[in-house]
């Protein structure tokens, strides 16, 4: 019997693409998509099911569906998405009921992934070149949104002593560009101006959202559990990133920085995260040969990554925004999927 | 695609995770002897393995990947020249450096070279990263305090050149897995910030991970005494005040200040004395312990450490003894 997977998050932008990539894999039978909203991409064979965003329905779902894989990309990572509330919400509440349906008896999960953020290892002076997954953060957080991050990572920890017959994966994902993923980055590169701070040039690190899902096909097909860092190879001086990207530095003084950059995102100009105010200072690398001795490689670089992402900004800036044709109608999918006048192969 | 090879579905995952495995790691078409029994049950994976590889050569970059040579540390060749430009007159004609015992250090592999440390704004560091640099043709990595990341422009000059911000994580890195030169100061600011009156007596040596750092990459230490430093730019006074309100380590009135100061300004501040500068190699410090530990002995760490810095004392001890003069040598 193939394995029936349930993936979080099904509306947003890694849910999508995840739900997408499964129906391609035969070994998983039955997908399951849960979202606040409709799916926003097409999807063949994936059943959508709504919830709230604190999942509180989701232990009947585990019980009734018999589900052995929860994916959970449903976590925010940046900090614009999502007031404070939605965050706790989404992040700490929702990954709370998650795990606990997982681990409610009665239950069939024997995997559990999880996708993180890099986030959590902050980014200060005090940092070393390459954070390895073992690694402590070098100072407290003062962000929400890595406090959140770090008590959803918490809970996953937790689950995995708890249940140690189930296979707990976790990778803590480098910045993402893609041609698809709307971060705030991407919004800063892809404008003509970008933000920076003035006297520094911090080295990123990018992965590449098709990598992304990759990685957490790789971590489900194999069935491998642990932590893992998630980046492209290298690292680059932020000044490189905005010039492969063509925009031009929008320079902010090292001090006061904060309330500058929200006076130039009430103008307009710019898109700013509070998290962007250490990055744009200190950046952050992450070591990846953890991943690597398990079987898996990204195919972008960290260059290679921004090259792919300002080559699908020109296509679109070229040919006119892509518009997203597909709304979803749940007459038209349940036909499509349940119909007995439809001949399924 | 997905639906039609699930004829076999006890056999289907297995095979396809075998596949799989195969394409990660040998993308080469060797290995048919696997593909006896799953061909036809492989094929999605492949395909599919097939179509992201596709996708990527589609999304192929053109073209130069990377427009600059940063390194991962921030090092760049193209700013070291520069560097090196700028620092060879200085190096050749202000300071005179002058080695002794440079054949000390070792030609290939990782070693940690740690130094006294001398200055309000300290000249050793980039005139002993030069020298080596120079002399040797090999980078030497500078582990500086993690404050520097925190000042505009210095911070990024400073890693461009060759800098590197002393976790001991960096340090590891440097030495073990790359082979590479370091260079530490183990006095820190404590050294830097220290009056003229207390010129050439070394101040505590921190907490001696200098020392764990060697032992854990089996790297071998080699002590170097530089003389010359605490004259270049002596500190007269310190104002605690300014230091507090600008989060300096300390905010010196230096000598140079008041004697250039009034002729050049604010660029006086920064001119050193033209004094004599002599670096002398001691012996490297090979330790007979395991490396790679995640602990060691701490009472031995501080007792090595102390004996570093009893070598550097008496080396630069035994060197004033034959200076005659602060700017002749």
């Amino acid at each position: 019997m193939g394995r029936r997977v349930l993936v979080t998050g099904v509306d947003t932008f890694w849910g999508g693409r995840l739900a997408q990539a499964l129906e391609r894999d035969s070994d998983f039978d039955v997908i399951l998509g849960m979202g606040t909203k409709e799916p926003q991409l097409q999807l063949e064979r994936a059943e959508f099911v709504r919830s709230d965003q604190a999942y509180s329905i989701l232990s009947r779902i585990v019980k009734a569906t018999q589900v052995d894989t929860v994916m959970h990309t449903f976590v925010v990572t940046n900090s614009t998405q999502a007031s404070s509330r939605a965050l706790h919400e989404t992040n700490v509440i929702g990954t709370m009921n998650l795990l606990a349906a997982c681990g409610q008896s009665g239950s069939r999960v024997r995997q559990v992934a999880v996708k993180s953020s890099a986030i959590v290892y902050g980014a200060t002076e005090n940092d070393p070149c390459w954070f390895r997954e073992e690694s402590t953060r070098s100072k407290p957080p003062h962000f929400r949104l890595e406090r959140s991050l770090m008590d959803v990572e918490r809970l996953v920890q937790d689950f995995a002593e708890d249940n140690p017959a189930t296979v707990v994966s976790m990778i803590r994902c480098a910045n993402v560009l893609g041609g698809d993923i709307q971060t705030t980055n991407s919004h800063n590169l892809a404008s003509t101006f970008c933000p920076a701070i003035l006297g520094f040039d911090p080295l990123v690190q990018f992965v590449e959202e098709a990598d992304v899902v990759r990685c957490l096909l790789h971590l489900t097909e194999n069935r491998i559990p642990g932590l893992y860092n998630l980046a492209g190879d290298a690292k680059i001086p932020w000044s490189e990133v905005m010039a492969i990207c063509g925009t031009k530095p929008l320079y902010m003084p090292a001090y006061g920085t904060t309330q500058i950059a929200s006076t130039l995102v009430r103008l307009g100009l710019i898109k700013y995260a509070p998290e962007l105010d250490e990055l744009l200072r200190y950046g952050r690398g992450i070591d990846t040969s953890r991943i690597k001795q398990t079987g898996f490689e990204c195919l972008y670089s960290t260059a290679a990554t921004v090259h792919k992402f300002i080559r699908a900004v020109r296509l679109r800036r070229n040919i006119g925004r892509e518009q997203n044709s597909y709304t979803f109608e749940q007459d038209v999918e349940q036909f499509f999927r349940h119909s007995p006048a439809v001949v399924r192969t | 695609m997905a639906i039609e090879t699930t004829s076999d579905p006890k056999t289907g995952p297995k095979a396809n995770g075998k596949a799989e495995q195969a394409v990660v790691e040998q993308p080469s078409p060797g290995n048919t002897e696997k593909e006896e029994g799953g061909a036809l049950v492989a094929m999605p994976t492949l395909a599919r393995e097939r179509r992201i590889r596709e996708e990527s050569r589609h999304g192929a970059v053109t073209g130069p990947e990377r427009l600059g040579d940063v390194d991962e540390w921030g090092r760049s060749e193209h700013m070291r020249e520069i560097s090196r430009q700028l620092m060879d007159p200085a190096y050749k004609y202000w300071f005179r450096v002058e080695w002794e015992g440079l054949e000390k250090i070792p030609k290939e592999g990782g070693a940690l070279l740690v130094s006294n440390h001398a200055g309000a704004i300290p000249a050793d560091a980039p005139l002993i990263m030069h020298g080596v640099e120079k002399e040797l043709g090999r980078p030497l990595y500078g582990l500086a305090d993690y404050w520097f990341r925190t000042v505009p422009f210095v911070g990024t000059m400073w890693s461009r050149f060759g800098g590197v911000t002393a976790h001991p994580d960096n340090a590891l890195r440097l030495l073990r897995d790359l082979g590479q030169l370091a260079l530490v100061f183990p006095e820190g600011t404590k050294a830097t910030s220290k009056s003229y009156s207390d010129k050439y007596r070394l101040r505590r040596f921190g907490r001696g991970g200098f020392v764990e750092i060697a032992l854990r990459a089996g790297a071998p230490i080699i002590p170097l005494a530089v003389m010359g430093g605490e004259e270049a730019m002596p500190i007269v006074y310190r104002v605690p005040g300014i230091a507090s309100v600008f989060k300096l380590p300390y905010f010196p009135v230096t000598a140079n200040m008041l004697a250039f100061g009034p002729l050049l300004g604010v660029l006086g501040w920064f001119l050193y004395f033209p004094v004599k500068i002599k670096i002398r190699v001691l012996d490297p410090i090979y330790y007979d312990i395991e490396p790679g530990q995640e602990r060691y002995s701490k009472s031995f760490v501080m007792e090595e450490a102390e004996q570093v810095r009893t070598l550097i004392q008496d080396a630069l001890f035994d060197m004033l003894r034959d200076r005659k003069s602060i700017f002749l040598g």
